[in-house]
Protein backbone atom coordinates (compact mmCIF):
# COMPACT_ATOMS: atom_id res chain seq x y z
CA UNK A 1 0.00 0.00 0.00
CA UNK A 2 0.87 3.56 -1.08
CA UNK A 3 -0.06 6.63 0.10
CA UNK A 4 0.45 8.99 -2.44
CA UNK A 5 1.02 12.17 -1.31
CA UNK A 6 1.35 14.74 -4.04
CA UNK A 7 4.81 16.60 -4.55
CA UNK A 8 3.36 19.69 -5.52
CA UNK A 9 0.22 21.31 -3.36
CA UNK A 10 -0.98 24.34 -5.41
CA UNK A 11 -3.28 26.83 -3.41
CA UNK A 12 -5.31 30.12 -5.29
CA UNK A 13 -5.20 32.99 -2.70
CA UNK A 14 -6.50 36.81 -3.71
CA UNK A 15 -2.95 37.67 -3.98
CA UNK A 16 -1.86 35.01 -6.15
CA UNK A 17 -1.09 31.49 -5.83
CA UNK A 18 0.88 29.24 -3.53
CA UNK A 19 3.09 26.14 -4.41
CA UNK A 20 3.66 24.02 -1.19
CA UNK A 21 6.39 21.55 -1.63
CA UNK A 22 6.85 18.54 -0.41
CA UNK A 23 9.72 17.95 2.04
CA UNK A 24 10.28 14.51 1.57
CA UNK A 25 9.78 13.78 -2.15
CA UNK A 26 13.45 14.30 -3.95
CA UNK A 27 14.20 17.38 -6.03
CA UNK A 28 14.30 15.65 -9.68
CA UNK A 29 10.85 14.29 -8.79
CA UNK A 30 9.55 17.35 -7.69
CA UNK A 31 10.58 19.23 -11.13
CA UNK A 32 9.17 16.98 -13.41
CA UNK A 33 5.97 17.07 -11.61
CA UNK A 34 5.94 20.71 -11.73
CA UNK A 35 6.57 20.51 -15.15
CA UNK A 36 3.76 18.12 -15.73
CA UNK A 37 1.47 20.16 -13.57
CA UNK A 38 2.50 23.49 -15.36
CA UNK A 39 2.04 22.02 -18.75
CA UNK A 40 -1.64 20.69 -17.88
CA UNK A 41 -2.84 23.77 -17.26
CA UNK A 42 -3.35 25.33 -20.47
CA UNK A 43 -3.24 29.38 -20.27
CA UNK A 44 -5.94 31.47 -21.71
CA UNK A 45 -5.33 33.76 -24.00
CA UNK A 46 -3.83 37.46 -22.49
CA UNK A 47 -3.88 36.14 -18.96
CA UNK A 48 -2.24 38.66 -16.49
CA UNK A 49 1.03 37.43 -15.00
CA UNK A 50 -0.05 35.48 -11.59
CA UNK A 51 2.20 35.98 -8.75
CA UNK A 52 3.40 32.85 -6.68
CA UNK A 53 5.03 32.07 -3.18
CA UNK A 54 7.13 28.88 -3.17
CA UNK A 55 6.93 27.32 0.15
CA UNK A 56 9.57 24.85 1.16
CA UNK A 57 8.77 23.94 3.92
CA UNK A 58 12.27 22.21 6.10
CA UNK A 59 13.62 21.34 2.22
CA UNK A 60 17.13 23.60 2.10
CA UNK A 61 17.85 24.27 -1.77
CA UNK A 62 20.82 25.61 -3.00
CA UNK A 63 21.45 28.81 -4.71
CA UNK A 64 21.52 26.63 -8.50
CA UNK A 65 18.62 24.66 -7.51
CA UNK A 66 16.80 27.43 -6.56
CA UNK A 67 17.80 29.16 -9.88
CA UNK A 68 16.25 25.74 -11.78
CA UNK A 69 12.97 26.14 -10.07
CA UNK A 70 12.74 29.60 -10.58
CA UNK A 71 13.46 29.08 -14.60
CA UNK A 72 10.55 26.19 -14.63
CA UNK A 73 7.85 28.14 -12.79
CA UNK A 74 8.73 31.72 -14.67
CA UNK A 75 9.83 30.23 -18.02
CA UNK A 76 6.23 30.78 -19.75
CA UNK A 77 5.64 33.92 -18.63
CA UNK A 78 2.77 33.31 -16.79
CA UNK A 79 4.03 33.70 -13.31
CA UNK A 80 6.37 35.63 -11.46
CA UNK A 81 7.87 34.44 -8.36
CA UNK A 82 7.19 36.61 -5.28
CA UNK A 83 8.72 34.48 -2.36
CA UNK A 84 10.57 31.33 -1.61
CA UNK A 85 10.41 30.71 1.94
CA UNK A 86 12.26 27.48 3.36
CA UNK A 87 12.05 27.18 7.24
CA UNK A 88 15.78 26.24 7.58
CA UNK A 89 18.87 28.22 6.56
CA UNK A 90 21.88 26.69 6.52
CA UNK A 91 24.88 27.11 9.69
CA UNK A 92 26.74 28.95 8.13
CA UNK A 93 23.87 31.73 6.86
CA UNK A 94 22.52 31.68 10.35
CA UNK A 95 26.19 32.80 11.58
CA UNK A 96 25.99 35.25 9.24
CA UNK A 97 23.08 36.44 10.69
CA UNK A 98 24.06 36.33 13.95
CA UNK A 99 26.94 38.39 13.37
CA UNK A 100 25.04 41.03 11.33
CA UNK A 101 22.89 41.26 13.96
CA UNK A 102 24.83 42.21 17.18
CA UNK A 103 24.94 44.81 18.16
CA UNK A 104 28.86 45.93 18.96
CA UNK A 105 30.33 48.43 21.84
CA UNK A 106 32.84 50.57 20.96
CA UNK A 107 33.94 52.92 23.37
CA UNK A 108 37.00 55.87 21.38
CA UNK A 109 37.01 58.91 19.57
CA UNK A 110 36.77 58.48 15.84
CA UNK A 111 39.66 61.18 14.83
CA UNK A 112 39.99 62.37 11.58
CA UNK A 113 40.53 60.47 8.97
CA UNK A 114 39.74 57.07 11.19
CA UNK A 115 37.29 54.49 9.85
CA UNK A 116 35.13 52.50 11.98
CA UNK A 117 33.36 49.54 10.50
CA UNK A 118 31.48 47.12 11.85
CA UNK A 119 28.74 44.56 11.29
CA UNK A 120 25.55 44.60 12.69
CA UNK A 121 24.42 47.50 14.97
CA UNK A 122 27.34 50.10 16.33
CA UNK A 123 27.20 51.45 19.82
CA UNK A 124 29.72 54.28 19.64
CA UNK A 125 30.60 55.85 23.26
CA UNK A 126 32.44 58.74 22.03
CA UNK A 127 32.86 61.19 19.53
CA UNK A 128 33.24 61.39 15.48
CA UNK A 129 35.22 63.94 15.03
CA UNK A 130 35.43 66.17 11.45
CA UNK A 131 37.00 64.04 9.19
CA UNK A 132 36.41 60.90 11.05
CA UNK A 133 34.20 57.94 9.92
CA UNK A 134 31.68 55.62 11.52
CA UNK A 135 30.17 52.66 9.38
CA UNK A 136 28.27 49.61 9.90
CA UNK A 137 25.42 47.21 8.06
CA UNK A 138 23.04 48.17 10.58
CA UNK A 139 22.14 50.90 13.00
CA UNK A 140 24.29 53.35 14.42
CA UNK A 141 23.37 54.78 17.65
CA UNK A 142 26.27 57.54 18.72
CA UNK A 143 26.55 58.54 22.28
CA UNK A 144 28.51 61.80 21.81
CA UNK A 145 29.05 64.40 19.19
CA UNK A 146 28.81 62.74 15.51
CA UNK A 147 30.34 65.89 13.60
CA UNK A 148 32.00 63.56 10.85
CA UNK A 149 30.40 61.10 8.54
CA UNK A 150 28.13 58.33 9.50
CA UNK A 151 26.79 55.36 7.27
CA UNK A 152 24.12 52.93 8.51
CA UNK A 153 23.13 50.10 6.28
CA UNK A 154 26.41 49.86 4.24
CA UNK A 155 25.05 46.32 2.53
CA UNK A 156 21.94 48.23 1.70
CA UNK A 157 19.74 48.19 4.49
CA UNK A 158 17.32 50.86 4.25
CA UNK A 159 15.38 50.79 7.10
CA UNK A 160 18.20 51.47 9.12
CA UNK A 161 19.12 54.71 11.17
CA UNK A 162 21.35 57.12 12.73
CA UNK A 163 20.93 58.19 16.20
CA UNK A 164 23.01 60.29 18.29
CA UNK A 165 23.62 62.42 21.06
CA UNK A 166 24.43 65.61 19.23
CA UNK A 167 25.01 65.82 15.21
CA UNK A 168 26.16 68.19 13.19
CA UNK A 169 27.71 65.78 10.38
CA UNK A 170 29.84 66.21 7.60
CA UNK A 171 27.12 63.59 6.04
CA UNK A 172 24.77 61.12 6.77
CA UNK A 173 24.41 58.05 4.62
CA UNK A 174 21.95 55.32 4.70
CA UNK A 175 22.47 52.31 2.15
CA UNK A 176 22.95 54.44 -1.08
CA UNK A 177 21.09 57.61 0.11
CA UNK A 178 23.33 60.49 1.11
CA UNK A 179 22.98 63.67 2.59
CA UNK A 180 25.40 66.10 3.58
CA UNK A 181 25.27 69.40 5.54
CA UNK A 182 23.97 72.68 4.55
CA UNK A 183 26.57 74.83 3.14
CA UNK A 184 25.92 78.11 5.47
CA UNK A 185 26.86 77.75 9.18
CA UNK A 186 24.07 75.77 10.98
CA UNK A 187 23.86 74.69 14.45
CA UNK A 188 23.65 71.25 15.10
CA UNK A 189 20.73 69.13 16.73
CA UNK A 190 21.00 67.10 20.38
CA UNK A 191 19.06 63.36 20.47
CA UNK A 192 17.73 63.37 16.78
CA UNK A 193 18.64 60.27 14.53
CA UNK A 194 18.49 60.51 10.30
CA UNK A 195 16.45 58.18 8.59
CA UNK A 196 15.07 57.34 5.29
CA UNK A 197 11.84 58.81 4.81
CA UNK A 198 10.35 56.80 1.86
CA UNK A 199 7.43 59.45 1.07
CA UNK A 200 10.17 62.03 0.39
CA UNK A 201 12.45 59.87 -0.84
CA UNK A 202 15.66 60.89 1.25
CA UNK A 203 17.04 61.06 4.75
CA UNK A 204 15.45 63.23 6.93
CA UNK A 205 16.59 64.07 10.47
CA UNK A 206 14.08 63.98 13.20
CA UNK A 207 13.63 63.65 16.88
CA UNK A 208 14.72 60.64 18.54
CA UNK A 209 10.71 60.14 19.81
CA UNK A 210 9.84 59.44 16.50
CA UNK A 211 11.77 56.30 16.13
CA UNK A 212 9.06 54.16 18.12
CA UNK A 213 6.37 54.97 14.96
CA UNK A 214 8.75 54.37 12.41
CA UNK A 215 11.04 51.61 13.42
CA UNK A 216 9.14 49.00 15.35
CA UNK A 217 11.86 46.70 14.99
CA UNK A 218 14.73 48.00 16.14
CA UNK A 219 17.10 45.08 16.33
CA UNK A 220 18.93 44.00 13.48
CA UNK A 221 18.38 40.39 13.92
CA UNK A 222 14.47 40.82 13.79
CA UNK A 223 15.10 42.92 10.88
CA UNK A 224 16.33 40.10 9.02
CA UNK A 225 14.13 37.19 10.00
CA UNK A 226 11.64 39.49 8.66
CA UNK A 227 12.79 40.38 5.58
CA UNK A 228 14.98 37.17 4.80
CA UNK B 1 67.41 58.15 32.09
CA UNK B 2 66.01 61.32 30.45
CA UNK B 3 62.63 61.18 28.50
CA UNK B 4 62.17 62.31 25.19
CA UNK B 5 59.31 64.15 23.74
CA UNK B 6 58.40 64.81 20.51
CA UNK B 7 56.79 68.23 18.89
CA UNK B 8 54.44 67.46 16.45
CA UNK B 9 51.59 68.69 14.51
CA UNK B 10 50.44 67.09 11.24
CA UNK B 11 50.09 71.06 9.51
CA UNK B 12 52.58 72.50 8.57
CA UNK B 13 53.93 75.81 9.94
CA UNK B 14 52.23 76.42 13.40
CA UNK B 15 54.97 76.41 15.15
CA UNK B 16 56.62 72.93 15.95
CA UNK B 17 60.48 74.41 15.78
CA UNK B 18 59.88 77.20 17.87
CA UNK B 19 58.14 75.80 20.75
CA UNK B 20 60.87 72.86 20.29
CA UNK B 21 63.49 75.60 20.90
CA UNK B 22 61.47 77.36 23.58
CA UNK B 23 60.45 74.56 25.17
CA UNK B 24 64.32 73.42 25.21
CA UNK B 25 65.66 76.66 26.48
CA UNK B 26 62.95 77.07 29.25
CA UNK B 27 64.28 73.17 30.18
CA UNK B 28 68.28 74.32 30.31
CA UNK B 29 67.14 77.89 32.23
CA UNK B 30 66.15 75.03 34.89
CA UNK B 31 69.34 73.25 34.75
CA UNK B 32 68.08 70.28 33.27
CA UNK B 33 70.36 68.77 30.29
CA UNK B 34 68.44 68.89 27.59
CA UNK B 35 69.13 67.66 23.62
CA UNK B 36 67.23 69.44 20.56
CA UNK B 37 66.84 66.71 17.71
CA UNK B 38 65.65 68.58 14.39
CA UNK B 39 64.10 65.35 12.47
CA UNK B 40 63.21 68.10 9.40
CA UNK B 41 65.48 66.35 6.90
CA UNK B 42 66.04 68.80 3.64
CA UNK B 43 64.49 72.03 5.97
CA UNK B 44 66.25 72.21 9.01
CA UNK B 45 65.95 75.28 10.69
CA UNK B 46 65.81 75.07 14.22
CA UNK B 47 69.97 75.31 14.10
CA UNK B 48 68.45 78.75 12.89
CA UNK B 49 66.33 79.75 15.68
CA UNK B 50 68.70 78.47 18.32
CA UNK B 51 71.57 80.36 16.23
CA UNK B 52 73.55 77.82 15.93
CA UNK B 53 73.59 77.34 12.19
CA UNK B 54 77.36 78.23 11.95
CA UNK B 55 78.79 75.51 14.00
CA UNK B 56 77.44 72.97 11.80
CA UNK B 57 80.09 70.25 10.77
CA UNK B 58 77.58 66.89 10.94
CA UNK B 59 74.64 66.26 11.48
CA UNK B 60 72.08 63.31 12.10
CA UNK B 61 72.28 61.80 8.85
CA UNK B 62 75.89 61.88 9.16
CA UNK B 63 75.84 59.62 12.98
CA UNK B 64 73.39 57.26 11.26
CA UNK B 65 75.66 56.78 8.47
CA UNK B 66 78.23 56.29 10.24
CA UNK B 67 80.59 58.96 9.00
CA UNK B 68 80.72 60.43 12.67
CA UNK B 69 80.06 59.86 16.29
CA UNK B 70 77.24 60.40 17.68
CA UNK B 71 79.17 63.20 20.17
CA UNK B 72 80.83 65.06 17.32
CA UNK B 73 77.57 65.79 15.32
CA UNK B 74 75.93 68.01 18.64
CA UNK B 75 76.70 71.67 19.09
CA UNK B 76 76.56 73.54 22.16
CA UNK B 77 74.40 75.78 22.79
CA UNK B 78 76.07 79.22 23.09
CA UNK B 79 74.46 80.02 26.15
CA UNK B 80 74.23 76.83 28.24
CA UNK B 81 76.72 74.41 29.23
CA UNK B 82 73.94 71.13 29.08
CA UNK B 83 71.66 72.21 26.07
CA UNK B 84 72.93 70.31 23.03
CA UNK B 85 71.59 70.80 19.33
CA UNK B 86 71.68 67.53 16.95
CA UNK B 87 71.14 69.04 13.21
CA UNK B 88 69.00 67.68 10.42
CA UNK B 89 70.22 67.33 7.12
CA UNK B 90 70.30 69.67 4.04
CA UNK B 91 70.16 66.31 2.07
CA UNK B 92 66.78 65.32 0.22
CA UNK B 93 67.63 62.35 0.65
CA UNK B 94 64.70 61.30 3.15
CA UNK B 95 65.11 57.84 3.09
CA UNK B 96 68.67 58.29 5.02
CA UNK B 97 67.06 58.32 8.34
CA UNK B 98 65.37 55.17 9.57
CA UNK B 99 62.94 54.10 12.88
CA UNK B 100 65.49 52.21 14.11
CA UNK B 101 68.47 54.65 13.76
CA UNK B 102 66.37 57.10 15.77
CA UNK B 103 65.62 54.75 18.77
CA UNK B 104 69.45 54.43 18.97
CA UNK B 105 70.10 57.69 18.74
CA UNK B 106 67.29 58.44 21.61
CA UNK B 107 68.16 55.80 23.31
CA UNK B 108 71.77 56.67 23.38
CA UNK B 109 71.22 60.88 24.70
CA UNK B 110 68.46 59.47 27.13
CA UNK B 111 72.02 57.96 29.07
CA UNK B 112 73.21 61.65 29.31
CA UNK B 113 70.60 64.21 29.04
CA UNK B 114 66.96 64.63 30.92
CA UNK B 115 65.07 65.42 28.14
CA UNK B 116 65.61 65.09 24.67
CA UNK B 117 62.92 67.33 22.71
CA UNK B 118 62.81 66.34 19.00
CA UNK B 119 61.06 68.35 16.80
CA UNK B 120 58.83 66.73 14.11
CA UNK B 121 58.34 67.68 10.30
CA UNK B 122 55.11 68.37 9.06
CA UNK B 123 53.21 65.39 7.67
CA UNK B 124 52.11 61.88 8.44
CA UNK B 125 55.07 60.33 6.31
CA UNK B 126 58.58 58.57 6.89
CA UNK B 127 59.49 62.07 8.62
CA UNK B 128 56.39 61.92 11.15
CA UNK B 129 57.49 58.44 11.82
CA UNK B 130 60.94 58.93 12.60
CA UNK B 131 60.35 61.41 14.89
CA UNK B 132 58.06 59.48 16.98
CA UNK B 133 59.99 56.41 16.35
CA UNK B 134 62.20 56.94 19.44
CA UNK B 135 59.69 59.16 21.86
CA UNK B 136 58.19 58.39 25.50
CA UNK B 137 55.67 60.94 25.28
CA UNK B 138 54.14 63.97 22.30
CA UNK B 139 53.14 67.54 22.49
CA UNK B 140 50.34 68.19 19.45
CA UNK B 141 50.61 71.82 19.07
CA UNK B 142 47.78 73.03 16.76
CA UNK B 143 46.60 77.08 15.87
CA UNK B 144 42.97 77.69 16.94
CA UNK B 145 42.15 77.26 12.82
CA UNK B 146 39.94 74.82 12.13
CA UNK B 147 42.48 73.08 9.53
CA UNK B 148 45.03 73.22 11.84
CA UNK B 149 42.82 71.09 14.39
CA UNK B 150 41.67 68.64 11.96
CA UNK B 151 45.23 67.91 11.90
CA UNK B 152 45.93 67.85 15.07
CA UNK B 153 43.35 64.95 15.85
CA UNK B 154 44.34 62.88 12.83
CA UNK B 155 47.79 62.94 14.37
CA UNK B 156 46.68 62.05 17.90
CA UNK B 157 44.77 59.41 16.52
CA UNK B 158 48.58 58.27 15.00
CA UNK B 159 50.50 58.90 18.08
CA UNK B 160 47.04 56.86 20.51
CA UNK B 161 48.63 53.47 18.24
CA UNK B 162 52.16 54.03 19.38
CA UNK B 163 53.47 52.64 22.50
CA UNK B 164 54.27 56.06 24.50
CA UNK B 165 53.70 56.55 28.12
CA UNK B 166 50.12 58.54 27.70
CA UNK B 167 48.33 60.08 25.46
CA UNK B 168 49.44 63.27 23.96
CA UNK B 169 49.46 66.75 25.48
CA UNK B 170 47.68 70.48 23.60
CA UNK B 171 50.06 73.48 23.13
CA UNK B 172 47.52 75.76 21.41
CA UNK B 173 49.67 78.87 19.53
CA UNK B 174 49.34 81.58 18.16
CA UNK B 175 46.17 82.85 19.77
CA UNK B 176 44.92 86.52 19.50
CA UNK B 177 42.77 87.33 22.29
CA UNK B 178 40.65 89.96 20.14
CA UNK B 179 39.78 87.44 17.57
CA UNK B 180 38.66 85.02 20.19
CA UNK B 181 36.90 87.18 22.07
CA UNK B 182 35.24 88.34 19.21
CA UNK B 183 34.39 84.46 18.09
CA UNK B 184 36.46 85.03 15.05
CA UNK B 185 38.66 82.37 16.59
CA UNK B 186 38.07 78.81 17.42
CA UNK B 187 37.44 78.84 21.24
CA UNK B 188 40.02 76.76 23.24
CA UNK B 189 37.11 75.15 25.17
CA UNK B 190 36.21 74.14 21.72
CA UNK B 191 39.42 72.88 20.77
CA UNK B 192 40.19 71.00 23.92
CA UNK B 193 36.91 69.36 23.89
CA UNK B 194 37.07 68.17 20.28
CA UNK B 195 40.40 66.66 20.41
CA UNK B 196 39.71 65.28 24.13
CA UNK B 197 43.40 65.77 25.34
CA UNK B 198 45.38 67.82 28.33
CA UNK B 199 46.15 71.38 27.50
CA UNK B 200 49.55 71.79 29.07
CA UNK B 201 49.50 75.49 27.91
CA UNK B 202 49.13 78.29 25.17
CA UNK B 203 50.93 80.83 23.62
CA UNK B 204 50.14 84.36 22.40
CA UNK B 205 50.25 85.40 19.20
CA UNK B 206 53.06 87.78 19.47
CA UNK B 207 55.53 89.85 16.89
CA UNK B 208 58.58 89.21 19.34
CA UNK B 209 58.93 85.73 18.40
CA UNK B 210 59.35 86.80 14.67
CA UNK B 211 62.10 89.47 15.79
CA UNK B 212 63.55 86.36 18.49
CA UNK B 213 63.37 83.95 15.56
CA UNK B 214 65.11 86.44 13.16
CA UNK B 215 68.23 86.91 15.82
CA UNK B 216 68.64 83.70 16.70
CA UNK B 217 67.68 83.64 20.57
CA UNK B 218 64.85 82.21 21.28
CA UNK B 219 61.66 84.04 22.65
CA UNK B 220 62.34 82.68 26.76
CA UNK B 221 65.46 83.46 27.23
CA UNK B 222 64.23 87.01 27.91
CA UNK B 223 61.32 87.06 30.84
CA UNK B 224 59.30 90.13 29.51
CA UNK B 225 57.48 88.78 27.12
CA UNK B 226 54.13 87.23 27.70
CA UNK B 227 55.34 84.34 24.79
CA UNK B 228 57.95 83.65 26.71
CA UNK B 229 56.47 83.22 30.46
CA UNK B 230 54.12 80.72 28.75
CA UNK B 231 56.96 78.79 27.67
CA UNK B 232 58.26 78.67 30.75
CA UNK B 233 55.14 77.74 32.19
CA UNK B 234 55.07 75.00 29.72
CA UNK B 235 58.78 73.74 30.59
CA UNK B 236 57.59 73.81 34.75
CA UNK B 237 54.65 71.67 33.52
CA UNK B 238 56.30 69.34 32.09
CA UNK B 239 58.64 69.03 35.33
CA UNK B 240 55.40 67.92 36.82
CA UNK B 241 54.45 71.65 38.83
CA UNK B 242 51.25 72.53 38.88
CA UNK B 243 51.04 75.93 37.05
CA UNK B 244 47.87 77.69 36.54
CA UNK B 245 47.32 79.31 32.92
CA UNK B 246 48.48 83.09 32.92
CA UNK B 247 46.28 85.88 32.23
CA UNK B 248 45.26 85.75 28.64
CA UNK B 249 43.98 82.46 29.94
CA UNK B 250 42.49 83.37 32.92
CA UNK B 251 39.77 85.21 31.93
CA UNK B 252 38.04 82.07 30.60
CA UNK B 253 38.05 80.03 33.40
CA UNK B 254 39.58 76.46 32.12
CA UNK B 255 42.36 76.29 34.45
CA UNK B 256 41.36 72.88 35.62
CA UNK B 257 42.09 71.49 32.56
CA UNK B 258 46.12 71.62 32.87
CA UNK B 259 46.70 68.95 34.72
CA UNK B 260 49.97 68.07 36.52
CA UNK B 261 51.78 67.25 33.25
CA UNK B 262 54.18 64.71 33.01
CA UNK B 263 54.18 64.02 36.83
CA UNK B 264 56.87 61.05 37.67
N1 LIG C 1 53.18 82.43 18.92
C1 LIG C 1 53.68 82.94 17.78
N2 LIG C 1 53.53 84.26 17.50
C2 LIG C 1 54.01 84.78 16.35
N3 LIG C 1 54.64 84.08 15.42
C3 LIG C 1 54.81 82.77 15.62
C4 LIG C 1 54.34 82.12 16.81
N4 LIG C 1 54.65 80.81 16.73
C5 LIG C 1 55.29 80.64 15.55
N5 LIG C 1 55.39 81.81 14.88
C6 LIG C 1 56.00 82.02 13.56
O1 LIG C 1 55.39 81.12 12.63
C7 LIG C 1 56.33 80.68 11.70
C8 LIG C 1 56.34 79.16 11.68
O2 LIG C 1 56.83 78.67 12.91
P1 LIG C 1 57.67 77.35 13.01
O3 LIG C 1 58.79 77.35 12.03
O4 LIG C 1 58.03 77.16 14.43
O5 LIG C 1 56.58 76.31 12.58
P2 LIG C 1 56.78 74.77 12.24
O6 LIG C 1 55.54 74.09 12.69
O7 LIG C 1 58.06 74.28 12.78
O8 LIG C 1 56.85 74.82 10.65
P3 LIG C 1 57.26 73.60 9.67
O9 LIG C 1 56.05 72.74 9.57
O10 LIG C 1 57.59 74.30 8.39
O11 LIG C 1 58.42 72.91 10.31
C9 LIG C 1 57.65 81.28 12.09
O12 LIG C 1 57.90 82.40 11.31
C10 LIG C 1 57.45 81.67 13.54
O13 LIG C 1 58.25 82.75 13.90
MG1 LIG D 1 59.70 73.25 11.75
Amino acid sequence: MQETKPTITIKGTRDGLILFIDENSSFEEILQDLIKKLDASTPQKEEPVVSVKVKLGHRYLTEEQRHQLKGIIEEKNRFQIEAMESDVIPIKDAKTWLDESQLKVVNQIVRSGQVLETKGDLLLIGDVNPGGRVRASGNIYIMGNLLGIAHAGIEGDQEAFIAASYMKPAQLRIAEYISRAPDYEADGVYMECGIIDPDQNKIVIDSIKTLSKQRKVISAFERRMNNG
Amino acid sequence: MGEAIVITSGKGGVGKTTTSANIGTSLALMDKKVCLIDTDIGLRNLDVIMGLENRIIYDIVDVIQGRCKLQQALIKDKRFDYLSLLPAAQTSDKSAVTTEGMKEIVSELKQEYDYIIIDCPAGIEQGFQNAIAGADRAIVVTTPENSSVRDADRIIGLIEKEDMIEPPRLIINRIRNHMMKNGDMLDIDDIVQLLAIDLIGIVADDEEMIKAANKGEPISLSPNFKASISYRNIARRILGETVPLQSLEEEKGFMQKVKAFFKI
